[in-house]
């Protein structure tokens, strides 16, 4: 289970979480959703100990990770997988290295179950015999495919998804929405997803959290929030620019 | 003190801090062997083997220019055949040891620099993170054991060819004897001089690794953030080499009993 407990963070004194809580039961998929620039990419950061919030705290099956220092988060972050928005991989390696560097590091398994978890993680993002290719070579889609890959092959507990859809065209996002589906309901890992695509959103949580201004702004099934009267929330769903802004 | 000044000293206190933590973590990973030998060697090739033609071209002529222009004004007092003399203690002591520093500095430290600092906006370093990878393990501690592996190598690769190629131009282009020069030479030039050259090398290849290494994962946002920390990481080491190189020299002087 994951929960988050009043979280607070701000950059050069500018809040981006003010007192953010909710709770992620395990096997549970929740998309979280908002404005760009609302906090939701730092949030997710937060849940992975790649930021430590100014006060607050973030549990993991129970044990509160803000004070662990780096070498402590290591063993809490092999529950993780985490799929980053620019994919993050690693651009001196092929796909494959990429894909089997955290069985390499973190596991003793043998050179041949490596390649054959790799190829099979490979088959899962329909991307099978790409292993070769160097991260250059690959569009965008297919790179955030192999990050994919490189997160589940070690069959973690919690999937991170870090704008899986952004930047891509309508069929790719709606190919990388179909895997996000098959890879919570055949592996039951627990997902968050940020975004800020609707579609994904409601295809993919089984709740959705909306964030705006650092705080928590709904919280409930995909439909609730989606048929929220919230002018917010509403303003949000339908897409309305604010008037007060200039276009 | 102004706002600004007084921001300028807690961010350098504070830089100064991060940096002590990094050389503080890289050194209990060293001692714990948390390396892999792949990536060790990677980098061993790396900064060792891709730094050949700069180290053998500087080494070359320093100890020419070096040779020549010794033997200008020992002439002048006919002390022609200790010219290699000289040139050996300075290559051993002092140019060695610090051009090779300055050199590795310009292509490693700027190399590190700029992988790291692209790892690190690519969020590449926090891809490590999530992996139960610590960036320390994997990205620092192979570049610091390589560089300060190498750098004695390296630098007693440049002492030897500045030495040689000092030799050549004395006997075949200003006719010194080449006997008496390699009597002197061997006289005053010693064990310690090579262990002074030897020390020296060890605390650069760390210096310089280190350094880079730590401008690489705190670098800024973007390609400037990146092409910001290449150009400190260079100068930075560059300058740190060549103070510390003042407090080694009076240091090891002293212990070897020199001064």
């Amino acid at each position: 289970m994951i929960e988050a407990r009043d979280l607070k963070k701000s950059f050069d004194a500018q809040p981006v979480l003010d007192g953010v809580s909710f709770e992620i039961e395990t096997g549970e998929s929740v998309a979280i959703i908002g404005r760009s620039g609302c906090g939701k990419s730092v949030l997710l950061k937060h849940l992975v100990g790649l930021l430590k919030p100014e006060s607050g705290a973030v549990l993991i099956d129970g044990e509160n990770i803000v004070p662990m220092n780096e070498r402590q988060l290591l063993r809490v972050r092999q529950k993780f997988g985490m799929v980053f928005q620019s994919a993050a991989l690693f651009d001196s390696m092929t796909v494959a290295e990429n894909v089997a560097f955290a069985l390499r590091r973190n596991s003793r398994l043998s050179e041949a179950e490596i390649a054959r978890r790799v190829a099979h993680a490979l088959d899962v993002v329909n991307l099978p015999g790409t292993g070769d290719k160097s991260p250059a070579e690959l569009s965008g889609g297919m790179r955030k495919r192999v990050g994919l890959a490189r997160a589940i092959v070690y069959e973690p507990r919690i999937l991170l998804y870090d704008e899986p859809t952004t930047g891509l065209d309508p069929i790719v996002s709606d190919s990388i929405d179909q895997l996000m589906v098959r890879v919570r309901d055949e592996l039951n890992v627990t997902s968050v997803v940020v975004t800020h695509d609707m579609r994904t959103a409601r295809r993919v949580g089984h709740r959705v959290v909306m964030l705006h201004q650092g705080k928590v702004q709904a919280n409930g099934m995909p439909d609730r929030v989606f048929d929220s009267t919230d002018p917010i929330v509403r303003q949000f769903v339908d897409g309305v620019a604010d008037a007060r802004e200039p276009s | 003190m102004t706002s600004s000044a007084k921001e300028r000293v807690v961010n350098m206190l504070a830089g100064l801090g991060e940096f002590a933590f990094l050389a503080r973590d890289t050194a209990a990973s060293l001692l714990r062997l948390k390396v892999t030998w792949r990536d060790f060697l990677f980098q061993f090739y790396s900064i060792g083997v891709e730094s050949q033609a700069v180290v053998l071209i500087t080494g070359a002529f320093t100890g020419m220019v070096l040779g020549a222009q010794t033997y200008f004004q020992f002439h002048k007092v006919h002390m022609d055949t200790a010219t290699l003399a000289v040139v050996a203690v300075s290559m051993c002591d002092e140019l060695g040891p610090v051009l090779t520093a300055l050199m590795v500095a310009g292509r490693v430290g700027a190399a590190i620099a700029a992988e790291i600092g692209t790892m690190r906006v690519t969020e590449q370093i926090d891809a490590l993170r999530t992996l139960a990878t610590h960036p320390v393990d994997y990205l620092v501690v192979p570049r610091v054991g390589a560089a300060i592996l190498t750098m004695p190598l390296l630098t007693m690769e440049a002492i030897c060819v500045g030495i040689g190629a000092s030799y050549l131009v004395s006997t075949r282009l200003l006719g010194i004897d080449p006997a008496y020069l390699w009597y002197n030479a061997l006289h005053f030039a010693g064990d310690a001089d090579i262990v002074i050259g030897v020390t020296k090398a060890v605390f650069y290849g760390g210096i310089i690794s280190l350094i880079s290494c730590y401008k690489g994962m705190t670098c800024g946002q973007g390609a400037e953030g990146v092409g910001r920390a290449t150009t400190q990481a260079v100068v930075y080491s560059a300058i740190t080499v060549l103070i510390v190189n003042f407090f080694l020299t009076l240091t090891l002087g002293k212990l070897l009993g020199l001064l």
